[in-house]
């Protein structure tokens, strides 16, 4: 089943996984349920001389619907918690970082320069594209300067607000090299909607040539992240 | 108590300022209806801003400047509106004020509210709130443009939007129309607690009342939190404190936790009334008890408490603790349990009853399939990987519009169909509800099941422009399909509307027992005069939902209908609840 985009990092297999077990799951219960509704709206209707049958219920059948359906929820909730521990666990040890600071409406990429430091004159600070290795785990560090933004780049599944005050780490590692688009989830302002970012997934030679070429360009003045 | 007392009443006191729970009520159910008339319009502009975001809307030129999508400032403006007026203009007044003011006495079989003078300053406390909130549509900068959730520091700080005043109004709006839902709460707990009919043992009480108990509850307890984070809200907006912001040493997130503390169980004080009123509607129309009474009840006492410990699910994706996820997953996941016990009661309510198809059954019906939808796609988010990916998407949109107006929506136009001739004293021709009924029925699928699609496509909610973005380009027919099913949507509207005015003059009498239903309210005239029963109150012999019962030769056997030979309950206090 291909309902899904795309997905694009390490962990989107066991997110559109999860996904689709949850769409079985409901799905089966939607059939059912709506398939009672209409039979017995139509089974039932008023007819002349029949009478409804007197009954207050039954305990056996409340039983059964309460505890078959809190069994298959907690399951739900168990294996949605292994997904989930999985990617926000712990972070994949990398010396790949990036910092990305969100600011209305703009997407302010950092690495880290040739001094393998952040926060240096030499910092790389790219606006609205991205680039990073296909195959590596990358950290990502989010800040804000102003409101909250969301970084979300649908085809890795991956969302995250940026907070004012915090730092939030966050972490992915791309399968597949690539052009995608990075988008705010997180209503921001009048902008919101147009703020759109690029990224591009390239082969771990390529994004060093590239990384060097921008180290290249950087011009020293440039301000450290906020 | 006096009966005459009405006839001294000047029309002022009798129908402006009043203090008889009924004319409250009504007064509470046209101001919803007003404001819903505003809500879905504003809604219209949305969805044309989505479906065709080069053309212009024809009518723009008219609009006040604040509404004019064009502008993507105002976009955000006319979104926030919209769900801002229909969460807390329109469905909560119209359940919990409109229903709960009109009900609750007629059908424990009290004459008025305990506190009939709260009981009209709610009203006139709310509509104050309301006119503030719609007057910022009017001033300079325009209306609040930061989403009904308002979060912080957007909605802090005027830099950020370029809305002044319009943010500020919408925070004291919110605060007042929070003080007159907790001044209405405090009522409904009160009368039901002690003004019950003799014989009106709380088991006794029809699940409408039950919900609206639970609600009024959930209320007086949530309410007050929303008010002390408005509060801080409006002192970082006016006097300059640092709540929200963290350059002074504020909390970004703390609004989030304040604002859901209070908003999630929001939604449910928008949803429990809706149940209620559809639990009786299809008990009555199945001509059949429901179905596992007190499963019902304690469902409805289920879902409030656990509505307290779930307000985290909005913020898997905040910056919240990763681990407090997992456990606001975990009681996420066991809140769907009480809604999915309901709804296996309703379709045994129905399952061999006798099934007539008016309006107010029909729209209890399309209640229970919305729910259903609306209630398991609620699952997905509940997951905490996945909704890593879908929130803040369409899904989300269309899965909030299945419980609000699918769910909530359908509760009240089945209540309004149930209870017009009784508000009334006139019934409303059914053929033209129940075509209005197929095309909302309809029209609100064909509307919000494709945004599940949309949001499974990563759809954004909160855009003002898919096509900006190459990944929703493909997915713009969809939008527009959704914006034209919308406008027909909004237009069949327009029969329940002129079919409620028109009745209002020219419908049919109605009998007091219409329906052959058991509640307490039947037995009292069509409109109940002042003080709703005569010089006796009735007295109660059973429970609400005796139809069909051996034993009498009707379908229906009433609340306060004595059989020969059964014992008189003492005119005693009522007993208090046993389990």
């Amino acid at each position: 089943m291909h309902w899904l985009p795309e997905g694009v990092s390490t962990y989107s297999p066991s997110i559109d996984t999860m996904f689709y077990v949850i769409l079985a799951v409901t799905g089966v219960a939607f059939i059912v349920t709506e398939a009672l509704l209409f039979y017995f709206a139509l089974r039932y209707r008023a007819r002349q001389g029949v009478r409804a049958t007197y009954t207050h219920g039954n305990s056996r059948l409340e039983m059964i619907w309460t505890i078959v359906p809190a069994v298959m929820l907690v399951l739900l909730g168990l294996s949605s918690r292994r997904v989930w521990g999985d990617i926000k666990g712990r972070i994949p040890p990398t010396d790949q970082e990036v910092v990305i600071v969100a600011s209305q409406f703009d997407w302010e990429i950092h690495y880290k320069g040739a001094d393998g430091q952040f926060d240096t004159p030499d910092d790389v600070v790219i606006h609205n594209d991205m680039s990073l290795p296909v195959n590596k785990p990358v950290k990502i560090r989010l800040r804000s300067k102003d409101v909250i933004h969301s970084f979300f780049v649908p085809a890795f599944r991956l969302k995250q607000d940026a907070v004012p005050g915090l730092t939030i780490d966050v972490w992915v590692e791309a399968t597949k090299t690539g052009t995608y688009e990075i988008a705010c989830a997180e209503l921001c302002g009048f902008g919101h909607g147009t703020m759109r970012g690029q990224l591009t997934v390239l082969e771990p030679d390529e994004f060093q040539k590239w990384l060097k070429e921008q180290e290249a360009n950087v011009v020293p003045a440039e301000a450290p992240p906020a | 108590m006096s009966l005459k007392h009405e006839h001294e009443l000047s029309f002022i006191r009798k129908y402006i300022f009043s203090m008889d729970h009924k004319i409250i009520g009504i007064q509470f159910l046209f101001m919803s209806l007003l404001f819903m008339i505003v809500g879905g319009f504003l809604a219209m502009i949305v969805r044309w801003q989505l479906g065709f975001p080069d053309r212009e809307i024809p009518f723009a030129s008219h609009l006040p400047e604040s509404l004019n999508p064009a502008d993507p400032a105002h976009y955000n403006a006319v979104f926030t509106m919209h769900g801002s007026i229909m969460i807390f203009l329109v469905i909560i007044p119209i359940l919990a004020g409109a229903f709960g003011n009109f009900l609750i006495p007629l059908l424990i079989g009290a004459r008025d509210m305990a506190f009939p003078k709260l009981n009209m300053l709610s009203f006139w406390v709310a509509l104050p709130g309301g006119l503030i909130m719609a007057s910022s549509f009017f001033v300079e900068g325009g209306t609040a443009a930061t989403g009904w959730t308002a979060y912080p520091p957007l909605s802090a700080d005027p830099q950020y939007t370029g809305v002044g005043l319009g943010q500020t109004l919408w925070v004291v709006s919110v605060l007042i129309l929070g003080t007159s839902s907790i001044m209405g709460a405090v009522n409904y707990i009160t009368t039901i607690v002690n003004m019950r009919a003799p014989g009106m043992h709380f088991f006794r009480m029809p699940l409408s009342v039950w919900a609206l108990f639970i609600t009024a509850i959930l209320q007086l307890m949530a309410t007050p939190v929303l008010a002390s984070a408005l509060g801080m809200l409006l002192f970082d907006r006016t006097l300059g404190t640092h709540f929200f912001n963290p350059a002074g040493g504020g909390q970004v997130l703390l609004w989030q936790h304040l604002f859901w503390f209070y908003s999630h169980p929001a939604v449910y004080i928008m949803i429990l009334p809706s149940m209620g009123f559809v639990s009786d509607i299809i008990s009555t129309f199945s001509r059949k008890p429901i179905f596992g009474y007190k499963a019902m009840v304690f469902s409805l006492v289920g879902i409030a408490g656990l509505g307290f410990i779930v307000w985290g699910h909005h913020m898997f994706q905040s910056g919240m603790n990763p681990a407090l996820g997992t456990a606001f997953m975990i009681s996420t996941m066991v809140i769907a349990v009480p809604s999915a016990i309901k709804t296996f009661n309703w379709l045994g309510t129905l399952w061999r009853g006798s099934i007539h198809f008016t309006p107010a059954m029909l729209n209890a019906l399309a209640f229970v399939s919305t729910f259903i939808v609306g209630g398991l796609s609620g699952i997905f988010m509940a997951s905490t990987p996945v909704d890593m990916f879908i929130h803040d998407t369409y899904f989300i949109v269309a899965h909030l519009h299945y419980v609000l107006f699918g769910g909530s929506l359908f509760g009240v136009f089945g209540a309004l169909n149930y209870w017009y001739p009784k508000m009334f004293g006139r019934m409303m021709n059914s053929t033209v509800n129940t075509i209005h009924w197929v095309l909302t029925f309809t029209f609100f699928n064909l509307t919000f099941f494709p945004m599940h699609i949309l949001g499974m496509g990563g759809h954004m909610r909160r855009i003002y422009d898919p096509t900006l973005y190459e990944f929703l380009k493909p997915m713009q027919p969809m939008n527009e399909f959704i914006s034209i099913s919308a406008f027909l949507l909004g237009a069949s509207q327009l029969l329940f509307a002129g079919n409620f005015i028109f009745s209002l003059f020219r419908g049919k009498r109605a009998e007091s027992n219409p329906w052959r239903a058991n509640s307490l309210e039947w037995s009292a005239p069509s409109p109940p005069p002042h003080l709703n029963w005569g010089d006796k109150l009735p007295t109660v012999y059973r429970g609400p939902y005796e139809y069909s019962s051996p034993e009498v030769a009707e379908d229906y056997l009433p609340q306060n209908r004595p059989l020969i030979g059964a014992p008189t309950p003492s005119r005693t206090v009522p007993e208090p609840a046993r389990a």
